[in-house]
C-alpha cells in the first residue's frame, strides 16, 4: 500500500499572532482550524478525521467535544514538535485506506506553557539526565554541534549562515517575530547561551499555531483552490540506542529515506525544503541526513546562499522558519507544512517564491536532536506534479 | 564568582534503587544483562539489546573520555549560580555515553577525547551524583 498521490492538502492557515497571551490553547485550535477550512472552502461538518497533539487535556477527546465535531478517525501520535509532519502522513494514510476523507491536522501553542514533556509523566531516563543542570533543547543540541564541530570541522560562522537565509526570508514576512537581516558576525557576536549555540543560532519563542485540511483527490478535486498532493511520507524515532548514542546524525536519515522512496524521487528533485530550525544545527544535521549532501559536509553546503530563496541550490524555509518567523509552543512542524504548500501553490511573497515549484519536503524534528526524538518527513506535489 | 555544582536529589525508582545506594558507597554501579552480557545505559531492569528481563549490576571502572560537552552560560535553578559549567557525555570504558558533569576544570579547559574519573557529590540524601574530573596520574 502507498499513500502516494491519493491524499491533497486542500487548506492551510497559519495564524497570524506571535503573542497571544489572553487566548487558551482549545481557542487557538479553534481559530486555525475555521482558518484552514475556510482557505479550503469546507464546513466544520465536513470533518470526519480529527489530527492534534496530547497538549490539550485529553487530546482528540477534548478537542473534538470543543469543536462539536463528529468523526470517524482520530490520532494524537506525539512526537514533539514533529507531530503534524506525522498527522499528514497518517491522515493520508486513513484517506487511502478509506477510514476518512477530509481529516483536519491542528497545531495550538503557548509558549509559557512549554511544549514538551508535560510534569507529572514518567520519564524512565529522567533521573540520569535531570540532575545536571541542562537548559531545556538548547543545552542538548549545543552537544550534538559540538560533536559534529569535533568529528567534521564544521565551525561557528557556517552555523551562522543558516541564520542568516532564514533572516533574509523573514524580512519579506509581515508577520514574522523578527524581521530584520541578520549577518554571519551578528550571529557570533550574540551571546553565547550554550557552547557553541548562539542566541541567533536558537529559534524564536511564541504563541500562535497554525491547521492544515487533508481530503482525498476525489474532494480535492471539486475544490476552487489549488491543492497540494501528498507524496510520501517516513517517520522514525532516534533514541540513545542503549547508551552508544551518535549526536552527529538524526533520526532524518530513517524519515527521509521512506518518504523519498514512497514518493518515488530523490533530494536532487525537490525544488523547496522546509526543515525544521529549532537550532542552526538541526538544520545542518538534517541537510546531511536528507541526503542533500554527503555525511560532514553540510557546513560547506551551507555557504554561499545555498539556503536562500529564490536562486540558492536548496531554497529553505522562505517564511523565516522558526529561527525568526514563528515556533508556536516550542512545535516547529506545522509550520513547515504550511509554508511548503504556500511554495507549491506559488502564494508566497514573490522575492522568495521558488519559481516553478512543483516538488518540496516539510521535515520535522521533534525532542532532543539526535539523542531522543521524533522525526517525520513529507514530500509533497504541486497538483500536476 | 560561581558558586559550587548544586547536588539535586534524584528520583529512586525500584528498578534503580541499587545503582543510587551503591553511589553513596562511593561505587559506580552498571547493568549488564544476564543473557547476552551487553552493558545497559540508561540503567533499567530490561535489556534493549535482547530482550531480557534478567539483569545484574557489576561496579564499573569509573573512567572514561569527553564524548561531547557544552558550557552552560545561562542555567535555571538550583543551576543559576553555578554558570558557567560544563554538561558532557563521558565515553565510559565499559562503552555507554552517560550524561553527567565535568567539574575540577575550567570551562575553557574542557575538550572532547579527554580522559576522565568518577568523582561523587553527596547530595545529603542517600544518594550521590556521580560526576567526573579530569583524570590524574
Amino acid at each position: 500500500m502507498t499513500i502516494r498521490g491519493k491524499a491533497h492538502i486542500v487548506g492551510a492557515y497559519e495564524h497570524p499572532a506571535r503573542r497571544l497571551p489572553d487566548s487558551t490553547l482549545p481557542r487557538i485550535h479553534a481559530e486555525v482550524i475555521t482558518g484552514a477550512l475556510a482557505d479550503a472552502g469546507l464546513m466544520l461538518s465536513d470533518v470526519d478525521g480529527f489530527f492534534c497533539d496530547s497538549t490539550v487535556g485529553f487530546g482528540p477527546i477534548s478537542m473534538v467535544e470543543y469543536l462539536g465535531l463528529h468523526v470517524g478517525y482520530v490520532d494524537s501520535t506525539e512526537i514533539g514538535g514533529s507531530s503534524y509532519v506525522a498527522h499528514v502522513g497518517h491522515a493520508a494514510t486513513a484517506i487511502a485506506e478509506g477510514k476518512c476523507s477530509i481529516a483536519l491536522v491542528s497545531l495550538a501553542g503557548i509558549a509559557t506553557l512549554g511544549g514538551g514533556g508535560r510534569p507529572g509523566r514518567a520519564f524512565p531516563e529522567g533521573p540520569f539526565e535531570n540532575i545536571w543542570g541542562l537548559t531545556g533543547p538548547v543545552s542538548n543540541y549545543a552537544i550534538a554541534a559540538r560533536r559534529h564541530m569535533y568529528e567534521f570541522g564544521t565551525t561557528s560562522a557556517q552555523l551562522a549562515e543558516i541564520k542568516v537565509a532564514a533572516s533574509l526570508h523573514a524580512q519579506h514576512n509581515p508577520n514574522a517575530l523578527l524581521q530584520d537581516p541578520v549577518t554571519v558576525e551578528e550571529v557570533l557576536d550574540s551571546p553565547m547561551i550554550a557552547d557553541p549555540l548562539h542566541r541567533f543560532d536558537c529559534c524564536v519563542v511564541t504563541d500562535g499555531g497554525g491547521a492544515v485540511v487533508v481530503a482525498r483527490s476525489e474532494v480535492a478535486r471539486d475544490l476552487a483552490r489549488p491543492s497540494v498532493k501528498v507524496l510520501g511520507h517516513g517517520e522514525a524515532v532516534k533514541h540513545t540506542d542503549n547508551g552508544r548514542v551518535d549526536l552527529t546524525y538524526s533520526g532524518a536519515v530513517w524519515s527521509g529515506a521512506r518518504a523519498f522512496a514512497e514518493a518515488g524521487i530523490g533530494p536532487a528533485d525537490v525544488d523547496y525544503a522546509s526543515i525544521y530550525d529549532s537550532f542552526t544545527i538541526t538544520v545542518l544535521e538534517c541537510i546531511e541526513d536528507l541526503g542533500f549532501c554527503e555525511k560532514g559536509k553540510g557546513g560547506t553546503f551551507v555557504l554561499d546562499g545555498a539556503l536562500v530563496a529564490p536562486g540558492g541550490r536548496l531554497p529553505f524555509n522562505t517564511d523565516g522558519g522558526g529561527l525568526c518567523n514563528n515556533h508556536p509552543g516550542n512545535r516547529g512542524g506545522m509550520t513547515k507544512i504550511i509554508e511548503a504548500v504556500r511554495q507549491l501553490r506559488g502564494e508566497t511573497h514573490p522575492a522568495v517564491q521558488v519559481p516553478d515549484c512543483a516538488l518540496a519536503i516539510a521535515h520535522g524534528t521533534g525532542g532532543s536532536l539526535s539523542t531522543r526524538m521524533g522525526s517525520a518527513t513529507l514530500v509533497l506535489g504541486r497538483d500536476d506534479a | 564568582m560561581s558558586e559550587p555544582l548544586p547536588t539535586p536529589v534524584p528520583e529512586v525508582t525500584p528498578e534503580t534503587a541499587a545503582f543510587w545506594s551503591a553511589t553513596a558507597d562511593g561505587t559506580l554501579l552498571l547493568p549488564r544483562c544476564e543473557r547476552c552480557d551487553t552493558v545497559i545505559w540508561y540503567p533499567r531492569s530490561f535489556c534493549p539489546a535482547c530482550g531480557s528481563l534478567e539483569t545484574t549490576w557489576f561496579p564499573a571502572s569509573g573512567l572514561g573520555s569527553v564524548y561531547s560537552f557544552t558550557i552552560i552560560r545561562r542555567g535555571a535553578a538550583p543551576y543559576d549560580r553555578s554558570v558557567p559549567y560544563i554538561v558532557a557525555y563521558v565515553e565510559l570504558a565499559e562503552g555507554p555515553r552517560v550524561l553527567t558533569n565535568v567539574v575540577e576544570c575550567e570551562p575553557d579547559e574542557v575538550e572532547v577525547g579527554m580522559a576522565v574519573e568518577v568523582v561523587f557529590h553527596d547530595t545529603g540524601e542517600g544518594p550521590a551524583l556521580y560526576r567526573f574530573r579530569p583524570l590524574r596520574r
